[in-house]
């Protein structure tokens, strides 16, 4: 059979298809919410119409056998309706309440966790890893659910101060939301990438390759039609290997994770912050990567004895200090905390005050 | 019969309460040699502690530059069916809404011409359909649009704009996040599918402060529902609060950043002209507090992750826009940062990282906003400032 005509330039489609009838009634018209539980919120609109939304954890990459399932509980239990969020989690839109107990009910009967709503662990923004990604130095996925089956509970049941929001990027390009997270994990590489110069000549364009770099450390090298690379310039970000795959970076060996800690993007209480380095370094220990996992660990255990009620991971560094922080998770200082990129010294203490 | 390959590392991750993306994987490479291979090539990964993928090389449909992104195993000889695994970017709809009946129509479409693995859903907001060949993007691209779906953004284009939920279901949005995506998304469609700009430029669309999609931290264009007015307090409602247990002094008054606000254990009263509309004490007294009077946006720009110069957060532009359709101001205002860009970026260069470059002054003289307190935390501490002739004879 013959493809269908094509279209182009339509755009998608408008999204007032896809919003169940009480949405559409009430469009922006919700008067307020409350959390029922982990993982289930009603909205009240002026009207008086209700509407149940069910969150339940995804791990991103999903088959269409489990999407087909995820439509065929909508159909049976919300009309049809569903929508995902931001960070990946599903919602089942229940616009009648006594729908709500029989969906929880086959949610958890097929084992679907349930939650990620309110002061909790929500689901972890991630990247593609080993399973897709040409620059990954780790696997996002697998240090994904190996952090989640941790914290399930968190996830589920248990509460933190407020919100936690884990990110994972697998190199540090960070197409997750890394640099402002609660705590996130991000991959390094910790080698001056090799140069194969005869492939240089052919796929790579000398120019962008040397403006990719960050620090200035890549100049022609006029003799090999190819470039060369001061040593010790090199932080090993790799954005060369992106725009020049010759440069080679990968080095199992090396590669590993840093934690960063301490970011948000809400503007809630104080202004949104980035992430910063906690620990430098872990090697990479699939499947499980179990020291990410303590670290990790280590760090929320910390927060949820200190923080006070409604202190995001940040804040509760910032009101104790960062060299608190470090006394309390236990966690090393090294010469890699201190910056030496371009905002270095605006984080050079300029004040003899400061916590023993 | 598929393939089939022993996975003992992966099945390791099986195991736990957590859904498993290695079931996933599982579940599509029962049917497809594509996804059997990708799983064959990932446990290869995690034995060898390394990514065997490639990217580059132009593929896409014909006509557009954008919304396909080439990917191919470098172990082509091992998992062929991998051999060349492109993602397929799918525009999202508005506030990620969909209906069963579209989401069963697209697994069938992908079942028959992909891997049948997705990502639900990309970074930046895409429906990504994960894994085909080459041939088959055409008529995957036909099906989807016939049916009414088209191809997000990739490359130095702009990209699938994407919002919170918004007055779909928040109270707390002050604008319509989701129409502002939906015809923004429409108005640029040129911009999005045929790549012509120096790099990528992302927009997101937040209702309020709260910014559930991040467009602070990941939106060349960051727009922030906002308002100018007063915040009514329903003060039956804040009681009932204090009666359930919240200590409004310690939870609510003593984390207002800018102490516009206090508690005699029986009124709470708020300064609204000290207030900065972080939306802490709405977020956590929803049912007692909503902001009144006039709504719009703060606009902002220039957030991006490290590369090139280190990690930036979006600074305001426009402290205050009303957005109301057609959305004219905005789209007029994104025209004009497009051409600043087009006038003087670099290759690979973000427009916060050109307007960190060349200035602010430039680039607000260029689109046409004047200098207020707003943009800025402080102003200078150094003496090195420009003066145009202009400026001497005023």
């Amino acid at each position: 059979m013959a493809a269908p005509q094509r279209r182009t330039d339509i755009g998608p489609p408008h999204y007032k298809e896809f919003l169940p009838p009480v949405i559409q009634k009430n469009y922006g018209d919700w008067k307020h919410h409350e959390v029922l539980s982990g993982g289930v919120m009603v909205h009240t609109a002026n009207s008086g119409d209700k509407i149940w939304s069910v969150r339940v954890a995804s791990p991103r990459l999903l088959s269409t056998d489990t999407i087909r399932d995820y439509a065929a509980m909508a159909e049976k239990y919300c009309g049809g309706y569903i929508r995902f969020t931001t960070r990946n989690n599903v919602e089942f839109l229940v616009s009648d309440e006594k729908n709500l107990e029989p969906l929880q009910k086959e949610l958890n009967s097929k084992k679907y966790m349930i939650g990620g709503i309110g002061p909790r662990i929500s689901n972890i923004v991630h990247t593609q890893g080993w399973i897709h990604c040409h620059s990954a130095a780790t696997d996002a996925s697998g240090l994904v659910k190996a952090l989640m089956d941790e914290f399930a509970d968190y996830f589920t049941t248990k509460e933190t101060p407020n919100k936690v929001r884990l990110a994972v990027a697998c190199c540090v390009n960070m197409c997750g939301a890394v640099h402002c997270s609660d705590i996130a994990v991000v991959a390094i590489h910790r080698k001056v990438p090799t140069i194969d110069h005869d492939k240089v000549k052919n796929m790579c364009e000398v120019p962008s390759t040397i403006g990719s770099c960050p620090t200035g450390a890549i100049s022609p090298e006029p003799s090999k039609k190819s470039v060369k690379i001061n040593a010790d310039k090199c932080m090993y970000c790799g954005n060369c290997f992106t725009v020049c795959p010759p440069i080679e970076i990968h080095d199992p060996e090396y590669d590993g994770v840093a934690i960063v800690v301490g970011g948000k993007v809400g503007n809630l209480r104080s202004n949104p912050k980035f992430s910063k380095l906690a620990v430098p370094f872990i090697k990479n220990n699939p499947p499980r990567w179990p020291e990410v996992t303590a670290a990790v660990k280590k760090i929320l255990d910390a927060y949820i004895a200190g923080a006070e009620k409604h202190e995001r991971v940040g804040e509760w560094i910032e009101r104790i200090s960062w060299e608190k922080f470090f006394k309390v998770t236990g966690l090393p200082f090294t010469f890699q905390h201190i910056d030496d990129f371009v905002i270095a010294r605006e984080t050079f203490r300029t004040a003899a005050t400061f916590k023993w | 019969m598929p393939k089939k390959y022993e996975t003992p590392l992966l099945d390791e991750l099986e195991k736990g309460p957590f859904p498993s993306f290695v079931t996933e994987i599982k579940k599509a490479a029962a049917k497809s040699d594509m996804a059997a291979d990708e799983l064959g090539q990932l446990e290869k990964s995690y034995r060898d502690k390394r990514g065997y993928w490639k990217h580059g090389g132009i593929v896409g449909v014909r006509g557009y530059g954008s919304g396909v992104i080439g990917r191919y195993s470098s172990l082509a000889d091992q998992f062929p069916d991998v051999a060349n695994f492109h993602t397929v970017r799918i525009n999202c709809t508005s506030g990620f809404f969909y209906t069963s009946e579209f989401l069963k129509e697209m697994c069938d479409i992908w079942d028959k011409y992909g891997s049948g693995l997705t990502n639900l859903h990309g970074s930046t907001g895409d429906l990504v359909l994960l894994g085909t060949n080459t041939e088959n993007l055409e008529p995957i691209f036909a099906e989807f649009s016939s049916r009414g779906w088209d191809l997000g953004g990739s490359g130095s284009a702009l990209r699938t704009p994407s919002c919170c939920v918004g007055p779909a279901r928040c109270e707390w949005s002050n604008i319509n996040t989701l129409d502002i995506t939906y015809n923004v998304t429409q108005e640029f469609q040129d911009e999005m599918h045929r790549p012509a700009f120096p790099y990528k430029f992302k927009i997101k669309t937040a209702g309020c402060a709260v910014d559930c999609i991040a467009s602070i931290a990941r939106a060349d264009l960051s727009i922030i529902g906002t308002w100018k007015g007063k915040i009514a307090v329903d003060q039956g409602e804040a009681a009932n609060y204090a009666k359930k247990g919240m200590k409004i002094q310690e939870e609510i008054v003593n984390k207002c950043p800018s102490k516009c606000m206090s508690y005699d254990g029986k009124e709470l009263k708020i300064n609204d002209d000290d207030c900065v509309r972080c939306m802490h004490c709405i977020a956590k007294m929803t049912k007692a507090l909503k902001p009144t009077g006039e709504k719009g946006a703060t606009i902002l720009m220039g957030s991006k992750a490290p590369f090139v110069i280190g990690a930036t957060l979006s600074w305001v532009i426009v402290p205050f826009m009303k957005l109301e359709e057609p959305y004219d101001e905005l789209k007029d205002l994104i025209r004009k940062m497009w051409e600043f860009w087009d006038e003087y970026g670099k290759n690979r260069e973000r427009i916060g990282e050109l307007v960190i470059r060349k200035g602010m002054r430039e680039f607000l003289e260029f689109i046409g906003i004047d200098p207020v307190p707003q943009q800025v935390k402080e102003p200078r501490r150094d003496p090195f400032f420009f003066w145009t002739e202009a400026d001497l004879q005023k």
